[in-house]
């Protein structure tokens, strides 16, 4: 099995994302495009490594892992904490920064 | 020499009294014209003293400085204020406190009804102060202090009935074409700082002969620019004539005895720096040559008395211009001459306005005729001035117009045969326009309306002045008869006037002295002839006559007002309106434009921040593709 097959899933994969991220007005559904991206990029990682036969391409996909829970953690309490101020949690709302 | 130190309260008087009218206004209006009589006649008795002080002394010892203060201090430049009392400075602040204090005098009368008597009075003081300023000075700049202060006292008195908007644009007029003048003062004094470092007569005058020769006859030439403006002489005439606006009283001392002779005084107390500069005299000369006939040729033309006698002043101020040009020889004469003509023309002008005060305020001499049946006093005065200008032996004007005449003659070459010509001629028609005029008022038939005949306007009722104003009158007649003819006994004034002029030798003009007088008394009694035919012997015309060419140009100054509008003033407004827009469009656009190109570029960029951040992330991914095609495009 060729490895380009796992890049193309990967390319499938964040566009599907970023479609989500630019086309939903759920906060959540956003977010889980975001997340979507991410495993993406972590499988494009992991399959380069795999590619060059050593480890940094895991390591690195392991970061990404790390960095994501991390932010799941912060954006999940921020889409919470507006919803219950708020009462919505569509993302067009959330936009009293403007002018 | 104790008096002479008290020279500087010659100046003071008359501005403390000057101050102390204007600063108390309406609570000196009852008695407020007779301080101004006061302080003009105790500068007059000053200036006697002096005189008499003066004439006490040798010839040699009459000159005498007197420091006052150190006027400006910074450095190693002191400028400081000083009075010069010398012959001519005396002479000078005898002529203006003398006729001022005459003319003082007379506006008491003259100005009895008008409710701003006090300020007019308060004006006429601080003429008198300032003039003798300029007289007094012992340096560039303190003279021209003076030169200001007449300058705006003229304008102050001018538009003195401000509320008759021509009046008005008289008044600016004037101070306008002064400061065309007044330029020309200022860059010869910055010449005269570059060159010689000070403005002060003694060193300026001692260091004239080792100065270039460009330098001094810049110098010259902007002095003469200056006492063209001052004096009106060709080509800046244009004032004088619309300065009638004035009350006549002030005709009369500022426009036609002092003021204007001021430029006169300029070119001979700069007599050492006019000897270097030959170029500058002759220009000089030459404006007084072509003032001299366009005064004279404007004065034939004109029908209204007052605009005839400032032609006629500008005539005779051109006389002393041709005597001041024509160096050493002719400057004593044009001092005589000037004070001469102080004296009959300010007894003629307050002759004109007695015709006015007695034909209310009737200027137009179309409508005078037979006035001298009315009025003995004025008639007789006024005939003693028209006699003296006119240059009959003996009275006052024949001395000095005469020496003016015989001098032009004085000379090699061209010169002689041009100025004495324009002299002679000019004589002549002298005699004939101001034969017109005497003819023209108090003779012939009276063209105006006694209530019986069919002449038109308004009812007149002539009648003589009080004697506040024919005392004034008589006493500057006597002056107009007598003066030359007393002054010329042995040289009496030329003697007199040699500390500051210098010794001249004798000169024989290229013709014989009496064949140049003859010719000059023939031509006057031709023209005085021509005059009385036209104007007293047979009727004259109410309306003016078409006239001829030059008739029609002459009434209206030789088109002089048309040519400075059509050369001077309206290319100088198209310049200021070019100048204003380009300030408008040009500067102010392009800094205008900065700012508001930013406001556009702030409010386009402003709507990218929508608020959405979903147009946020598609920008950001736009932005990453866009980045990545870049740098892999750069790759292959």
């Amino acid at each position: 099995m060729s490895l380009v097959n796992y890049l193309v899933l990967s390319g499938i994969l964040f566009s599907i994302g970023s479609i989500a991220v630019l086309t939903r007005r759920n906060a959540i559904v956003a977010f889980m495009g975001v997340e979507l991206m991410l495993n993406a990029a972590n499988l494009t990682l992991v399959t380069f490594g795999r590619l060059h036969g050593d480890l940094h391409g895991q390591v690195i996909a392991f970061f990404v892992m790390v960095v994501a829970a991390a932010e799941v953690v912060i954006g999940l309490a921020i889409i919470v904490s507006i919803f219950r101020t708020r009462g919505s949690a569509s993302i067009d709302d959330a936009n009293l920064l403007k002018s | 020499m104790d008096t002479l130190n008290l020279a500087w309260l010659l100046i003071a008087i008359p501005l403390v009294s000057s101050a102390v009218l204007l600063l108390l206004g309406r609570a000196s209006d009852s008695w407020g014209h007779w301080l101004g009589v006061l302080a003009s006649a105790a500068a007059a008795v000053l200036a006697i003293v002096i005189l008499v002080q003066l004439l006490g002394l040798a010839a040699d010892d009459r000159v005498a400085n007197v420091h006052l203060f150190d006027w400006i201090t910074a450095g190693d430049l002191t400028v400081s204020a000083g009075l010069l009392v010398d012959p001519l400075s005396v002479t000078f602040a005898l002529l203006i406190t003398f006729v001022g204090t005459l003319i003082h005098i007379y506006a008491v009368a003259y100005m009895s009804h008008d409710a701003d008597r006090r300020r007019f009075f308060a004006y006429l003081n601080l003429f008198i102060a300032a003039m003798l300023v300029l007289v007094l000075a012992d340096s560039y700049a303190l003279l021209f202090l003076g030169w200001e202060g007449v300058g705006l006292a003229s304008y102050l008195l001018i538009g003195f009935w401000n509320q008759n908007t021509e009046y008005a644009v008289a008044a600016k007029k004037a101070f306008v074409m002064n400061r065309v003048g007044d330029m020309g003062m200022l860059v010869a004094m910055m010449a005269m700082f570059a060159t010689f470092g000070a403005v002060d007569f003694e060193t300026v005058f001692g260091a004239a002969s080792g100065a270039g020769q460009g330098a001094m006859t810049l110098i010259g030439l902007m002095l003469v620019l200056a006492a063209c403006g001052k004096s009106a002489q060709f080509p800046l005439q244009a004032w004088l004539g619309d300065a009638m606006a004035g009350p006549t009283p002030v005709s009369a001392l500022i426009h036609a005895a002092t003021m204007v002779t001021a430029g006169v005084y300029l070119i001979v107390r700069s007599g050492p720096i006019f000897e270097h500069t030959p170029t500058a005299q002759l220009v000089a000369a030459i404006i007084g040559a072509v003032t001299l006939l366009f005064g004279a040729i404007v004065g034939c033309a004109k029908d209204d008395i007052k605009k005839v006698l400032a032609a006629s002043t500008m005539s005779q101020i051109g006389y002393m211009m041709l005597a001041a040009g024509l160096g050493p020889i002719g400057y004593a004469f044009a001092i005589f001459h000037l004070i001469t003509h102080g004296f009959f023309k300010a007894g003629m002008f307050l002759g004109a306005g007695s015709v006015m005060h007695g034909m209310g305020d009737e200027v137009n001499m179309r409508g005078f005729g037979n006035l001298s049946k009315y009025m003995k006093v004025t008639w007789i005065t006024f005939m003693a001035g028209w006699l003296a200008i006119i240059g009959i032996p003996p009275f006052s004007g024949f001395w000095s117009k005469d020496k003016i005449i015989e001098s032009a003659f004085v000379g090699e070459g061209w010169q002689p045969w041009v100025f004495g010509t324009v002299a002679l001629v000019g004589a002549g028609i002298t005699a004939f326009y101001m034969s017109r005029l005497f003819f023209m008022t108090f003779h012939g038939k009276a063209r105006w309306n006694d209530g019986s005949n069919e002449a038109p306007g308004p009812e007149r009722h002539p009648h003589e002045s009080p004697a506040l104003m024919t005392v004034p009158m008589i006493v500057l007649a006597v002056g107009a008869i007598a003066l030359g003819g007393v002054l010329s006994i042995g040289d009496t004034f030329v003697s007199w006037l040699e500390p500051v002029t210098g010794h001249v030798e004798h000169h024989e003009p290229v013709l014989p002295v009496p064949v140049i007088m003859a010719s000059t008394i023939v031509l006057v009694l031709i023209g005085a002839f021509l005059a009385w035919r036209q104007y007293a012997a047979s009727a004259v015309p109410v309306t003016p006559p078409a006239g001829t060419v030059l008739t029609r140009a002459a009434r209206v100054d030789l088109y002089q007002d048309a040519v400075n509008e059509g050369v001077f003033m309206r290319p100088g407004q198209h310049l200021t309106r070019t100048l204003v827009y380009t300030d408008t469009a040009v500067v102010d656009g392009a800094v205008n434009g900065l700012g508001s190109g930013t406001l556009g570029w702030g409010e386009r960029l402003r709507r990218l921040q929508n608020g959405f951040v979903r147009s946020y992330a598609a920008v950001m991914l736009i932005g990453v593709i866009g980045a990545l095609v870049v740098v892999l495009a750069s790759r292959v």
